[in-house]
């Protein structure tokens, strides 16, 4: 794997955070260049968020190598700190505040001075869209407003390395895309973004490379597409059968496809053309209630890696 | 310094979205109270003869002891809910925690607001002293910083505790055998002489009556009468501050890096 503490913006060799005698991240090792979005992708508790904490020097790191711009957390903590921009899992807004008002306070406390701050806010609330909440309470604001709140004031110190852990997690669809979009446009700007998701889409739609994470350790790592090509196949056909049927197939599926999963409610088969494989299953005889065919996802490389889903 | 101030000034801002609510608990009801049981009940009390109080009016008796125990309920306020809410509810200590203020910033930063809020306090009954005529002497001023200090020596343990703390339910168990009883039993009321001779010593273990003692000895000038024990008041209360201080950084910090 390329990268050296100069040339990366974090680089990290065998990184380890134990607590007591659990070891929630064991020795990964990875590097974000300036400029890519790099993204965690792994379902709860792989131990993505104590990664992005020790990366934002808020969490000691146990074992191994860390630096985020050639400086070492452990010494440098605050000097980091300074130049990133954090968005953790749980909002940390002060909801009794006016939108505004957490904007600017925030700005404080990187010692900006207030006139700036305010000026900051300003446009920050446009790229937010939340210019015309700003005199309100967070409180009553929605889940996807206090998020993008979180974001904005995020990058109240201008910063080019963005850390978002789960940034759409209990978001609705709307609200998302709304998210990935202002994301989208931070990234354009040059801004290195670094996250952390359980969501396959959000991965595949915002990474340009990311690293798949799995009871505390990397498995793979590339581009959602070199991930897809070198742990699945182009396509996947579903096939759901009426109940008590899936049980009863012994080995009727055998060699239509490269590969077969036999999920709780249906069976994957992969393959690279995957109406082909409709057709043969069909002429076998068989009689699935539904067929779906469909291109391969992250979240067959994650069922290929582990013998998993992502989302439980 | 500056870190701890930009601490200082959110908790200023949340203040002032909300003093309009606390101003009746803050400073109303403790002069009320101060009005009621020092001049109301006040009556009946030196119509028993001013020999039992070292020929003071209960007004006179009362009210330093009130100012400083009436600060002393506000530090165990301020030390419960806002610091288990920064930590666990709104979490905005973390949020602190992610730019470059330390863990000690944002304790120290709320132990110093935490000190503001018991002067603006201490400030309000003192002047409500003065109006009522219950002060001796231009000392009266010192009982500010020292209600202050006697407040500290509650805020800083307590917010230790608090840090420690992810649901308010031990709270309860402060208030009711920690600052009730002290409230009550520290000499703030009644001279601790007046309690059966066991309980005596308790009285001097209790931090509220260094800080009555010391308080009354301002406000009345009397403190030249019994220099010794009035150094003692001051050494005790600043080391619980100082101890608890330290403390409160380290808690602090333990539960901001845990997450
Ligand atoms: N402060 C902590 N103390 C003890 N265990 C922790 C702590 N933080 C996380 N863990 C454990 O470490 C594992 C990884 O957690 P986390 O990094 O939050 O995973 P993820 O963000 O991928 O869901 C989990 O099993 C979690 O319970
Ligand atoms: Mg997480």
């Amino acid at each position: 794997m390329p990268g050296s503490p100069e040339s990366s913006l974090i680089h990290a060799r065998g990184l380890t955070k134990r607590f007591g005698s659990f070891t929630a991240v064991d020795g990964v090792d990875f590097d974000v260049a300036p400029g890519e979005a790099f993204g965690f992708l792994g379902p709860n508790g792989a131990g993505k968020t104590s990664t992005m904490r020790m990366i934002g020097c808020v969490s000691p790191v146990t074992d191994g190598t860390l630096t985020v711009r050639g400086l070492d957390p452990r010494t440098d903590g605050p000097e980091i700190r300074a130049r990133l921009g954090v968005v953790p899992q749980q909002d940390t807004l002060d909801t009794e505040l006016t939108v505004r008002e957490n904007l600017v306070l925030y700005g404080r406390y990187f010692g900006l001075p207030r006139a700036e701050c305010g000026r900051r806010a300003d446009e920050l609330l446009g790229f937010a869209q939340l210019t015309e909440r700003q005199n309100d309470e967070v409180e009553p604001l929605s889940g996807g407003m206090k998020r993008r709140l979180t974001i904005a004031r995020a990058l109240i110190n201008q910063p080019d390395l963005l850390l978002l852990d789960e940034p759409t997690t209990g978001l609705d669809p709307q609200a998302r895309h709304l998210l990935w979009d202002r994301l989208y446009r931070l990234k354009q700007r040059g801004v290195t973004l670094v996250l952390t998701t359980h969501y396959m889409d959000e991965a595949e739609q915002l990474c340009d490379r990311l690293v798949v994470m799995d009871k505390a350790k990397i498995v793979a790592e590339g581009s959602p597409r070199q991930l897809i090509d070198r742990y699945s196949t182009r396509e996947v056909t579903e096939l759901r059968f009426g109940p008590g049927v899936q049980e009863r197939l012994d080995g009727q599926l055998d060699g239509l496809a490269d590969r077969i999963e036999h999920l709780a409610d249906r069976v994957l088969l992969y393959a690279d053309d995957g109406e082909a494989v409709a057709v043969a299953a069909h002429e076998r005889g068989l009689n699935p209630e539904t067929v779906l065919v469909r291109r391969s996802t992250l979240e067959d490389v994650f069922l290929r890696l582990t013998g998993r889903s992502l989302v439980e | 310094m500056a870190g701890l101030s930009r601490v200082v000034e959110h908790r200023a801002v949340q203040y002032r979205r909300t003093f309009r609510s606390s101003v009746f608990t803050s400073f109303l009801s403790p002069v009320l109270f101060l009005t009621a049981m020092g001049l109301g009940l006040g009556g009946y009390v030196d119509a028993s003869g001013d020999a039992v109080l070292g020929g003071l009016s209960y007004l006179e008796f009362l009210a330093p002891g009130l100012l400083a125990a009436t600060v002393m309920q506000s530090a165990a306020f301020e030390a419960t809910f806002p610091i288990i809410g920064g930590l666990n509810w709104q979490r905005t200590f973390h949020a602190m925690y992610a730019t470059p203020l330390s863990p000690s910033d944002i304790a120290l930063g709320n132990l110093v607001w935490m000190a503001i809020r018991m002067a603006m306090i201490a400030s309000v009954f003192s002047a409500v002293i003065i109006v009522l005529g219950a002060a001796h002497s231009p000392l009266v001023v010192l009982g500010i910083p020292v209600a202050v200090l006697t407040g500290m020596a509650f805020a800083a343990p307590i917010t230790a505790f608090s840090a420690t703390q992810r649901t308010p339910n031990r709270f309860n168990v402060i208030f009711r055998f920690g600052i009730t009883p002290l409230f009550l039993f520290s000499g703030t009321f009644f001279p601790i002489e007046s309690l059966p001779d066991v309980l005596q010593p308790i009285a001097w273990l209790s931090p509220l009556w260094h800080g009555v003692d010391l308080t009354r000895g301002l406000v009345l000038g009397t403190v030249g009468q019994q220099p010794a024990q009035m150094v003692a008041h001051v050494v005790v209360l600043v080391a619980i501050v100082v101890v608890s201080t330290w403390a409160t950084v380290r808690m602090i910090e333990r539960r901001l890096i845990r997450g």
